[in-house]
């Protein structure tokens, strides 16, 4: 044996534990930054900010205080009518623009994107209640990356797709949802201008601020009016937006519920639809992967930006051999995550997006522990206003559960085992959904062959939740249709001919 | 001898478990981002200043040179309330100087490198001899390198025997462990002679990174590396393993964000200078700056510290 045994005490003594209290506590770091808000926001249509027709606002609340930020306008069908109108009358111009001059358009809304980066990182902050450091770190340079790279696509598209002839649709309908609302939009927004369509797009009701000051930079950038519309307000307001007859295509990101709807409503239509709706993804951590990584990976793919993530890695399966050496890693790493204010550069885990969606977490926690599962949550102390939810791990989940199967939306997460290879693909595609999955090995070829195996979109090896222009993002089954990025998105706002 | 290595490296591995390089780099890099101000900025320089083994490693040291340290060591700022560090470190033929500069009785320790310090390329019984002669001169705690030649061919019960054959000759002094983690260059193998130096050390000997002798030396991923294995090894075994990163820690910035490291990973119990230090000479004098910035809200001039661990 080359290796001395670990030398056994003879007395008995308590199972070893870490301390993770408060000997060297944080003080509060607050970004300071100017998010430069209005009182009172009102739809960007034909390049300028107009009034509702319906005359009616609501309240944009900060979940980090559940406080009231500023008022939104709700728009009406006949608003909406009014965008597509601009639209319309928008896309012959804009669409015989050559590809170069459209390209610089984009190039100058990334640039501004990133001179105002700070800004709107906190006007993210505020508005959707993700820790700072995300939209600083990750919402804002990704938004303005997407920009950048599909800047450079507008005069190459005759390359992107070679003996084609790739044309725009004309107006496409955009609905986005309220979990990275800035970088939704540009997923949405950029691929579309650089083909030469313009569009209609409505943000999520609880996050309307950073597309409305998109809009801003819309105005700086000196678009041609009409090129893009922004209207705001609820479920009606979207249904407008999609079921507009002028709306040549519709895109849309959310719940696979709506997706139905929209799949339902726009059937016979003509519109082209891309969907990106829900998932359940499997993080699949294999006996031999680096345990410490792995932690941090499906720390980083469940508590990232609160769970509010459509490819979160919400169901962990593990080998059953290392299935205790990794519960008790994953307990210690989630000791250590801050809970807490949003804007406090230190905070890991921001606020909930909304009551209802504060509800709809403590609702299916419930159901994890009336179902039987084990629950194990830090003791950390959470702030006393706005919608907070500590990290959550369910552990002893099996298949049937409920928290095994539906969407949470938050920063919980079941974790179940398996024995084998084929039982751990079986239990992964065992879903409604198929956007993303998560493998972790050391053998390279287990890699190849699960990515074959598992019915998702995407498939990370080694590590989770990576994002980039470049790389198509969408999902199999309920989780959707289209791709966002790279050539495959492009192709999804082009005809080809 | 050679052929033997990858085999019972491959044992060895699957039994302590691997690291992803990309991986714990990541996770090093989330340190950096945690933003340390008021309060606790103050806890943490002061912490950090503890937790100093002020080092003069050169061979143009003297016991002037010794002396200045020690002086500084103990009393580091004549008007900020500054703890003293833990340690002076010296060469062994240092050790009967700083030991008359300290006295007998010192809040400071003495710390020798000692073990043909740094290549360790001497015979075993020649550096045996070096830590016995350190001791009786008066040091605190060795020290030593451990054998990577034998660590790199596979033999591990070699350089275990002599890790081993060190502490006998520790006696009560404190063991330092150095891997000297550049020369080990991956992940993998800093997890493993972290592991095979732990089974043969007490409870309250460190390992440590580097020597400060070769181009690389601390970083928070290796740091981190070994962070992970004194927790794996004190969760299995309940023996708590000190930690000390060494040489390349220069800034009062970057000792705070390797003491997140040690609160996120470690916990409480392990953000004190028994169990973590830092091997350093001009990092001292940045933490003093750093702290009379706190107090008074104006930078001073580096000059306006006592330099005693420089390398002038």
């Amino acid at each position: 044996m080359p290796v001395a045994a670990p030398k056994k005490s003879s007395r008995r003594r308590a199972e070893p534990e870490l301390i993770f209290g408060d000997l060297w506590e944080f003080d509060p770091a607050p970004e300071s930054a100017d998010p430069k808000l209005q009182d009172r926001y009102r739809p960007f249509i034909g390049g300028k900010f107009v009034a509702p027709k319906s005359g009616k606002y609501f309240a944009s609340i900060n979940p980090g205080t559940g406080k009231p930020l500023a008022e939104i306008a709700l728009a009406s069908p006949q608003d909406v009518d009014t965008a597509y109108a601009a639209a319309s009358k928008a896309f012959p111009a804009w669409s015989k623009l050559p590809g170069a001059e459209r390209g610089k358009y984009l190039y100058r809304l990334a640039r501004i994107l990133q001179d105002r980066a700070r800004e709107f990182a906190v006007a993210e902050t505020m508005d959707g209640g993700k820790p700072i450091k995300e939209s600083r770190d990750f919402d804002v340079p990704m938004a303005a990356a997407h920009f950048f790279y599909h800047a450079g696509w507008a005069d190459k598209l005759a390359y992107a797709f070679p003996g084609a002839n790739p044309q725009p649709h004309g107006v496409v309908g955009q609905v986005i949802p309220w979990n990275f609302p800035l970088l939704m939009l540009a997923w949405k927004i950029a691929p579309a201008l650089a083909t030469g369509n313009t569009v209609v797009l409505k943000p999520a009701e609880t996050t309307s601020i950073t597309a409305l000051k998109f809009a801003e930079v819309v105005q700086e950038a000196g678009l041609p009016p009409g090129v893009v519309n922004i209207v705001t307000g609820a479920g009606e307001t979207g249904a407008a937006v999609v079921n507009h007859p002028k709306a040549a295509k519709v895109a849309f990101t959310g719940s696979t519920d709506v997706g139905k709807l929209i799949m339902r409503s726009t059937a016979g239509t003509g519109k082209k639809l891309t969907l990106e709706l829900g998932g359940k993804a499997a993080n699949i951590v294999f006996e031999d992967a680096p345990l410490d990584q792995a932690v941090e990976g499906i720390v980083n793919g469940i508590f990232f930006n609160q769970g509010h993530v459509c490819c979160a890695g919400s169901r962990l399966l593990v080998q059953e051999s290392v299935a205790d050496a990794v519960l008790k890693r994953l307990r210690n790493r989630v000791s250590v995550l801050r809970v807490g204010n949003p804007l406090d550069k230190n905070t890991d885990i921001g606020a909930i997006n909304s009551k209802e969606q504060l509800d709809k977490i403590s609702g299916l926690v419930k159901a994890g522990i009336a179902e039987g599962a084990e629950m194990f949550q830090p003791k950390c102390s959470l702030p006393r206003n706005g919608y907070y939810f500590r990290p959550t791990l369910f552990s002893g989940v099996e298949q049937s559960h409920r928290i095994a199967r539906e969407e949470i939306f938050g920063p919980v997460l079941s974790i179940l085992t398996f024995r084998t290879q084929s039982e751990a693909v079986e239990k992964a595609n065992n879903t409604a959904y198929g956007l993303s999955a998560g493998v972790w090995t050391e053998k390279g070829s287990r890699i190849l062959k699960m990515s074959t195996a598992l019915k998702a979109g995407v498939v990370w090896a080694n590590t989770y939740n990576k994002f980039d222009p470049t790389s198509p993002f969408g999902g199999y089954k309920e989780s959707g249709f289209g791709r966002e990025g790279g050539k495959q998105g492009l192709a999804d706002y082009v005809k080809l001919t | 001898m050679c052929a033997a290595s990858p085999v019972v490296f491959r044992r060895l591995m699957n039994e302590i478990g691997s690291v992803d390089a990309v991986g714990v780099e990541e996770r090093a890099a989330k340190y950096g981002t945690r933003s340390i101000k008021t309060a606790s900025k103050v806890a943490g320089l002061k912490l950090a200043a503890s937790m100093v083994d002020l080092t003069t490693l050169e061979g143009k040291d003297t016991p002037g040179k010794v002396r200045a340290l020690c002086v500084k060591a103990i009393r580091p700022h004549d008007d900020l309330d500054c703890p003293p560090t833990a340690a002076v470190c010296v060469y062994p033929a240092m050790v009967k100087h700083a030991r008359a500069a300290l006295g007998e009785k010192s809040p400071v320790n003495i710390a020798s490198v000692a073990t043909a310090f740094p290549s360790g390329q001497a015979p075993l019984r020649t550096r045996l001899a070096e830590v016995k002669t350190a001791v009786a001169d008066g040091a605190d705690e060795i020290d030593m390198v451990i054998n990577r030649g034998a660590f790199l061919a596979g033999e591990y019960n070699r350089m275990q025997d002599e890790i081993a054959a060190v502490v006998e000759a520790c006696g009560e002094a404190t063991l330092k462990v150095i891997l000297e983690t550049s020369e080990l260059e991956t992940y993998d193998n800093i997890r493993a002679a972290s592991f095979l130096a732990m089974r043969v050390i007490r409870e309250g000997d460190f390992i440590k990174t580097s020597t400060g002798k070769t181009g690389a030396n601390a970083t928070l991923a290796n740091n981190q590396v070994m962070l992970d294995a004194i927790r794996d090894h004190y969760l299995e075994t309940g023996t708590a393993i000190a930690m000390k990163p060494a040489g390349g820690i220069k800034s009062a910035k970057q000792a705070l964000h390797f003491l997140v490291a040690v609160k996120e990973t470690l916990g409480d119990a392990w953000l004190t200078n028994r169990r973590y230090r830092f091997g350093a000479s001009s990092l001292l004098n940045d933490l003093l700056r750093q702290l009379v910035k706190m107090e008074t809200g104006v930078y001073q001039a580096p000059y306006t510290f006592s330099e005693a661990a420089g390398t002038y």
